[in-house]
């Protein structure tokens, strides 16, 4: 990355201030000899303009007007910042000690209410790293290994605190159906059947508590005198219980307070009682949440299209080693992968693996990203971009590469309208690349998110 | 370009020592290989016609390893004899597996520090330097030759240049240990993984030993690799020390070895150096580079034939000659299959996970 010298001082002040929001921020320009936009197009000396942290222009250099004061940097390559699909980056740390993995939790196999929110560390290491290679979005949370182990979060690559970082918490719960989800001795789960058996209870669990609290919510008109008093307690009790909440029920509530001190229970039914655990799996019911299920073989690439269809639900196919054995049941499911590494070790469960895969997804429409996924030991963390190449060079034409690690992650998570692409309006996230960004021996130069240079390592 | 040369390679399975005692010399590893691995066709899909199988590394010393060509033609082969390299006695040409750091550490028997693990090392080899002086004294006499030992044996064979120490290690302190026990025993040695070894680049150097390095996708899963760079290859050679790759399999896939040397030219090193690390530097680092490693004149007609530039992603490997005879065919379906992955082209035994079951099973925790 070149930065124009006479902007130099000002590129200095923009990084000092990059964790300033409150700041309206300097335009920053990147020009470059080949713009890579991933909607299907790439400019030959193209310009992208900054502003605000958005994309205010993109064009031919020369024909995009350029802002007073900004500050321009020039690369060979532009790109969109990249999207992981699937990381525990953030969960698990570089040293792989107890003290960075937060990625599993082993207490209990079935554990949808875990956030990732709470155990994601920003300024790990291995964030930093992926961000030096031009990722600057990551889909992370609990990893493989328990049959649910937790929810993910969307973030930035980026940021001191989560909170800064955040793009969608509780974006999806991660389950696994493989022999790493089963227990030995007299633990369930200690089989597949079993398995999808206490996944089906959870689900079921969750359906009948959703159906009681609607219930509640719309009582039948038949039923509506016998349950109104009781309606409006449940309500005053959920609002006092979180008290940061909106007091928009104040005027039943002093009524409320009165009737609970009367002591009155006997006729007043028990209120649902929250549950944590069933209101993730209820948000998987409603929509809210996707179920991430990590499924390599063959027969749980099955059982997971088959949950999907029993309960109605989104659900992801992760890692998916076998998929290119079930293409047309994936298909015919429209269910989207979220792809193992290319370089994804071809043993135990992956022992099919083939870096063809992705190509075959493509060719069969179905929708994909290449993920960095989970690594227990080295590499601690993959670089989609390494991964994207190794699928470029084995049938994923070079184009189809590109966007499975940018606006097709994008789209299977919901966030295009923000990222994934290099299109006015969306989020100025860029990574900057002195050639070809898939070649092995390219470097990238420079990493661009929300309009501000937050990298220039280069590796 | 000369047949690929992998100076560490874990392909069909590590299981020489066992968990009964950290220092084992005496165990062989080409009594464990299962030749079926198809792990030896992948490898040979990615351009490999030599590996040194290595055991360990759990252990202070695991074993003996084994110089392999991949002898994989139309027809397997079926026992380990058939791929193996023999010196000119006959006798199957290997190294000795050694390693400290984190790895070799664990409860009693195995040493809990650096320390230790360098006392009970040290105290092996004043034996076997106490066991080689009675066989000397003996002078051939043989109602006063001690009762033969294989494990000393090992360790003599050692110290007398017979057998290379290849030597699994990190960290830059670990890394100097090595060096101190190499010349207080003077055993040739070849540093492994060495992820530190920039660090120490210049004492490397002076010390005359050369590194077969990894190269890894990103630093840590373990303190000790925390400090890895794409740069160790580069500053070790500007250093003066002579740099072979090796995979690690299945650390890292025997397919893509040639990714190792272009990672390292990403990060500044020599073209012709990295090239040489696949190949004449790792045939050094074994001892067989009058056979090996270079397109030489009457050395083994091992080749791997790339449809372009060995360090771009884009190439492929076509074809691999092994001793003159193809072995690998990529416009053939079954060699295709080994090449790009799927159904049966997996391996058919399990990753020995010595030093991390742990983790694998899901986490530190």
């Amino acid at each position: 990355m070149i930065l124009r010298k006479k902007h130099l001082a000002s590129a200095i002040i923009a990084l000092a201030l990059c964790c300033n929001y409150s700041v309206a921020q300097q335009p920053l320009v990147v020009q470059a000899k080949k713009v890579i936009t991933a909607t299907g197009q790439t400019i030959e000396n193209g310009t992208v303009v900054c502003v605000d942290g958005k994309i205010k222009a993109i064009g031919k250099t020369g024909e995009v007007t350029i802002p007073e004061k900004a500050t321009i940097v020039q690369s060979e390559v532009a790109m969109p910042g990249m999207i992981d699909v699937r990381t525990c980056a953030g969960l698990s740390g570089i040293l792989n000690v107890d003290h960075d993995s937060d990625h599993i939790e082993s207490s209990s196999p079935l554990q949808p209410e875990l956030r990732a929110l709470d155990a994601y560390n920003p300024r790990e290491e291995l964030v930093e790293y992926i961000r030096s290679f031009g990722v600057t979005t990551i889909h992370t949370g609990h990893a493989p290994g328990e049959l649910m182990s937790g929810q993910t979060l969307i973030a930035k690559t980026v940021g001191n605190s989560i909170e800064e970082a955040l793009l969608v918490d509780g974006r999806a719960i991660a389950a696994t159906l493989a022999e790493s989800s089963s227990k030995s001795g007299k633990s369930s789960p200690g089989t597949r059947g079993k398995q999808m058996a206490m996944l089906r209870a959870l689900f079921i669990e969750a359906t009948e508590l959703q159906t009681k609290i609607d219930a509640k919510a719309n009582p039948k008109p038949a039923e509506k005198s016998a349950t109104d008093k009781s309606d409006k307690s449940d309500k005053s009790k959920d609002s006092d219980k979180s008290k940061d909440s909106d007091k928009s029920k104040d005027s039943d509530k002093s009524k409320d307070s009165d009737k609970s001190k009367d002591s009155d229970k006997e006729k007043t039914p028990e209120p649902v009682a929250r549950n944590l655990r069933l209101e993730a799996v209820m948000q998987v019911l409603a929509g809210k949440k996707a179920l991430l299920i990590t499924a390599d073989r063959a027969q749980d690439i099955a059982s997971a299209i088959r949950l999907a269809e029993e309960f109605k639900i989104q659900i992801w196919l992760d890692s998916a080693a076998d998929a290119h054995l079930m293409i047309p049941q994936i298909k015919a499911a429209g269910i989207s992968v979220l792809l193992h590494p290319s370089m994804a070790r071809a043993s135990g469960e992956k022992e099919n693996q083939s870096f063809l895969t992705a190509s075959k997804l493509r060719a069969a429409q179905i929708p994909f990203a290449i993920q960095g996924g989970f690594e227990p030991y080295v590499p601690k963390v993959r670089v989609v971009l390494f991964e994207a190449a190794i699928a470029a060079a084995h049938g994923l034409s070079y184009d189809a590469a590109i966007e499975s690690i940018t606006i097709s992650p994008a789209r299977i998570l919901g966030i295009q309208d923000r990222v994934g692409s290099l299109e006015v309006g969306k989020d100025a996230d860029l990574a900057l690349y002195d050639g070809d960004p898939l070649e092995y021996t390219t470097h990238c130069v420079g990493v661009i998110i929300n309009g501000k240079i937050v990298s220039t390592t280069v590796r | 370009m000369p047949g690929l040369i992998c100076t560490h390679s874990h392909i069909g399975g590590t299981g020489a020592a066992d968990g009964s005692s950290p220092i084992q010399p005496g165990v062989r590893v080409m009594d464990s290989i299962n030749v079926r691995d198809s792990g030896f066709r992948r490898a040979l899909a990615g351009g490999l016609t030599t590996l040194n199988i290595m055991p360990g590394s759990g252990h202070l010393i695991s074993g003996q390893t084994v110089y392999c060509k991949l002898r994989y033609y139309e027809t397997s082969p079926r026992v380990i004899d058939e791929i193996l390299i023999r010196d000119k006695n006959g006798t199957p040409a290997g190294g000795l597996k050694m390693a400290n750091g984190t790895n070799s550490q664990g409860d009693s028997p195995f040493p809990g520090t650096r320390g230790k693990s360098a006392y009970l090392v040290r105290e092996q080899y004043i034996k076997a330097r106490e066991y080689q002086a009675k066989i000397v004294a003996a002078n051939s006499d043989a109602t006063k030759m001690p009762p033969r030992d294989l494990h000393l044996e090992s360790l003599v064979e050692a110290m007398q240049g017979k057998r290379i120490v290849h030597h699994h290690t990190h960290r830059h302190d670990d890394i100097m240990t090595v060096i101190r026990l190499s010349q207080e025993f003077g055993f040739q040695v070849v540093l492994h993984h060495v992820s530190e070894g920039w660090k120490v680049a210049k004492e490397i150097a002076d010390a005359k030993i050369s590194c077969s390095i990894i190269v890894l996708d990103s630093p840590g899963g373990k303190l000790e690799a925390k400090d890895m760079t794409f740069s160790n290859g580069r500053v070790l050679d500007e250093a003066g020390v002579k740099v072979a790759f090796h995979t690690d399999d299945w650390i890292t896939d025997s397919r893509l070895f040639m990714r190792s040397a272009a990672l390292a030219v990403r990060a500044g090193m020599n073209r012709d150096k990295a090239i040489a690390g696949l190949t004449l530097a790792g045939a050094e680092m074994l001892g067989l580079s009058d056979r090996i490693g270079s397109l030489t004149v009457g050395k083994d007609a091992d080749l791997a034939i790339l449809n372009g530039d060995p360090l771009s992603v884009y190439s492929h490997v076509q074809e691999t000659w092994v001793e003159g005879k193809k072995a690998f065919d990529l416009s053939k379906p079954e060699d295709l299959l080994y090449a790009e992955g799927g159904v049966n082209a997996g391996s058919d035994i399990d990753p020995f996970l010595c030093c991390f079951a742990p983790a694998w099973q899901g986490g530190a925790k």
